[in-house]
C-alpha cells in the first residue's frame, strides 16, 4: 500500500472541504473494494477520507410511499431491517446475499452503488427499482446514473449521502452466483408498478442495464411464460473465466423468469 | 476529525478482549499487522490478505469483520475481540473450540481463527442454526486441509450444545 493522509471527518462540511483541498483524495466508506484496490496499489490517493464517523449518513427510514437508506448504511443493516423486509422484502434479500458475513457487516450500499462493480447486486436493485440517489448536490435518477463500467454521474467532488427507493406492487432478485465470490455472474432484478414493470440485469455486461423487451411483454402479460421466448443478444456481455457471454445470455433469461415467478 | 500524515505514526489507541491497549501506527498500517507486529498478538492470522481466505476475522465492536481490510486507524476507541478471547484464563477451551478439537476441525490450524471468530459473532445471534445456515457463513472462510466435513460437524454440534458461543 503506498502512503496516504488519513481523516475521520465528523460531518460532510469537513469532507467537502479536504475534497475541495486535496485533488487526489479517496473516500472509504466500508472499504471492500477500496481497501485490496490499495494494497495492489492499483490506486495511489494522496489522502482517505474515512466517512465511518458520520452518523447522519446511516439509518433506514419511510418518507411517505419510498424507503431511504443512508448511504453508510451496511448490507446486514439492510437485510435485517424491518421497514425494508416490510416495504421491500427483496431488497432485504438482495442485501443479505451480497458476499459473505463479514463483507455484509462492513459494505455499504453508498459504496456499492459509487463503485458501480459491474457484478455487484445493489445496482440492478436500484435500476429496476426507479430509485434515485442523494448526494451533497442533487438528487439523480437511476436511469442516468449508472453511466458505465465502475463510472457513474457523480462529480468528483460529490458524495452519496442516501438512496430512495419507491415501493413496488412485487419485486423479486435472482442471481446466479459465482459459488467463491458470490458476486453475480447474472443477476436480475425485477419490479412491478402500477404503471409500468422494470427489469434490471446485473453482472452480464460491463453495466448494470434494463431489458425494454422484457419490461414491455410483463407489462402486457406478468408472468415468465411472457417473456420465455426473449433473446438476450450476446454482444456486448462478458465473457471472463466464470462464464461466456453466450451462458451469460442464457442465464439472463433463466433469471428473469425465475425473478418473475418469485413475485408471485 | 481524526487526521494522521502519511509517514506520522500516530498513537492508536483501543479495547483488545476488554484490555486497553495502545501502539504506534502510520494510516497505511491494517489492524491484523497491528495485531501481530505491534502488540505481539499472533492468534489472528493473515492468510491471503486480499479479504478472500476469512483467516484474519476479528470482531470489532461485537460484529465479525476482516481484519486485513481494516485499517488500524479504524479500529480507534473500538473494542477488538480474537480468538485470544475464548478459552478461560486456565487455558480452558470453550464450547466451540471443544467441539473443533473433538471433530478434528483443523489440521494445520491457519485458518482455524478466523472461522472460530466468526461464529462466536454469528452463534451468539443464532444459538439454534441449521446445516445449511452454517455453511452459508462458513462460505466466508478458506480451509485447504480438512475438505470441511469435520469443520461442519464441530459446528453443528456446538449449534445444538446451545449455548456455543460460551
Amino acid at each position: 500500500m503506498y502512503e496516504f493522509e488519513y481523516h475521520r471527518p465528523a460531518n460532510l462540511d469537513e469532507v467537502g472541504r479536504i475534497l475541495g483541498a486535496r485533488e487526489e483524495a479517496k473516500i472509504v466508506a466500508g472499504g471492500m473494494t477500496l481497501i485490496p484496490t490499495l494494497k495492489q496499489r492499483l490506486a495511489h490517493p494522496s489522502d482517505l477520507i474515512d466517512l465511518g464517523a458520520i452518523s447522519s449518513l446511516r439509518g433506514i427510514r419511510e418518507e411517505g410511499d419510498r424507503i431511504v437508506i443512508g448511504a453508510m448504511t451496511r448490507h446486514v443493516e439492510v437485510e435485517r431491517s424491518a421497514i425494508v423486509q416490510r416495504g421491500i422484502p427483496a431488497l432485504a434479500a438482495l442485501a443479505g446475499h451480497i458476499g459473505d458475513p463479514a463483507v455484509r457487516n462492513r459494505g455499504t450500499i453508498g459504496g456499492s452503488i459509487a463503485n458501480n462493480d459491474p457484478a455487484a447486486d445493489y445496482p440492478a436493485a436500484v435500476l429496476a427499482l426507479g430509485g434515485s440517489v442523494k448526494t451533497t448536490k442533487r438528487e439523480i435518477a437511476a436511469d442516468p446514473f449508472f453511466t458505465g463500467m465502475f463510472e457513474t454521474a457523480l462529480d468528483p467532488s460529490e458524495i452519496i449521502t442516501a438512496v430512495s427507493f419507491p415501493k413496488p406492487q412485487a419485486a423479486a432478485y435472482q442471481k446466479f452466483p459465482n459459488p467463491a465470490s458470490r458476486y453475480a455472474i447474472a443477476g436480475v432484478f425485477v419490479a412491478r408498478f402500477p404503471n409500468a414493470v422494470r427489469v434490471a440485469v446485473t453482472g452480464a455486461a460491463p453495466c448494470v442495464f434494463r431489458v425494454p423487451e422484457m419490461e414491455a411483454a410483463l407489462s402486457r402479460s406478468f408472468s415468465a411464460d411472457a417473456i420465455k421466448d426473449i433473446k438476450i443478444p450476446e454482444g456486448g456481455l462478458n465473457t471472463d473465466i466464470h462464464a461466456s457471454a453466450e451462458y451469460r445470455a442464457h442465464l439472463v433469461g433463466v433469471m428473469a423468469r425465475r425473478a418473475v415467478a418469485a413475485c408471485g | 476529525m481524526r487526521r494522521v500524515n502519511p509517514d506520522e505514526r500516530a498513537k492508536i489507541a483501543f479495547w483488545l478482549n476488554g484490555r486497553r491497549v495502545s501502539g504506534e501506527a502510520e494510516p497505511r498500517m491494517l489492524l491484523t499487522d497491528f495485531l501481530r507486529h505491534v502488540l505481539g498478538a499472533t492468534g489472528t492470522h493473515v492468510g491471503c490478505e486480499h479479504g478472500i481466505c476469512g483467516s484474519c476475522t476479528v470482531l470489532i465492536d461485537g460484529v465479525a469483520q476482516r481484519g486485513c481490510l481494516t485499517l488500524a486507524a479504524q479500529a480507534e476507541e473500538r473494542a477488538v475481540t480474537t480468538v485470544e478471547s475464548l478459552a478461560g484464563a486456565d487455558g480452558a477451551l470453550n464450547a466451540l473450540q471443544t467441539a473443533f478439537q473433538k471433530h478434528h476441525a483443523l489440521q494445520c490450524g491457519f485458518c482455524t481463527p478466523g472461522i472460530l471468530m466468526s461464529f462466536t459473532d454469528y452463534f451468539a445471534r443464532n444459538p439454534n442454526a441449521s446445516e445449511a445456515d452454517i455453511r452459508a457463513v462458513l462460505g466466508g472462510h478458506l480451509c485447504r486441509c480438512t475438505g470441511y466435513a469435520g469443520i461442519v460437524e464441530a459446528l453443528v454440534e456446538a449449534s445444538r450444545s446451545g449455548n456455543p458461543a460460551a
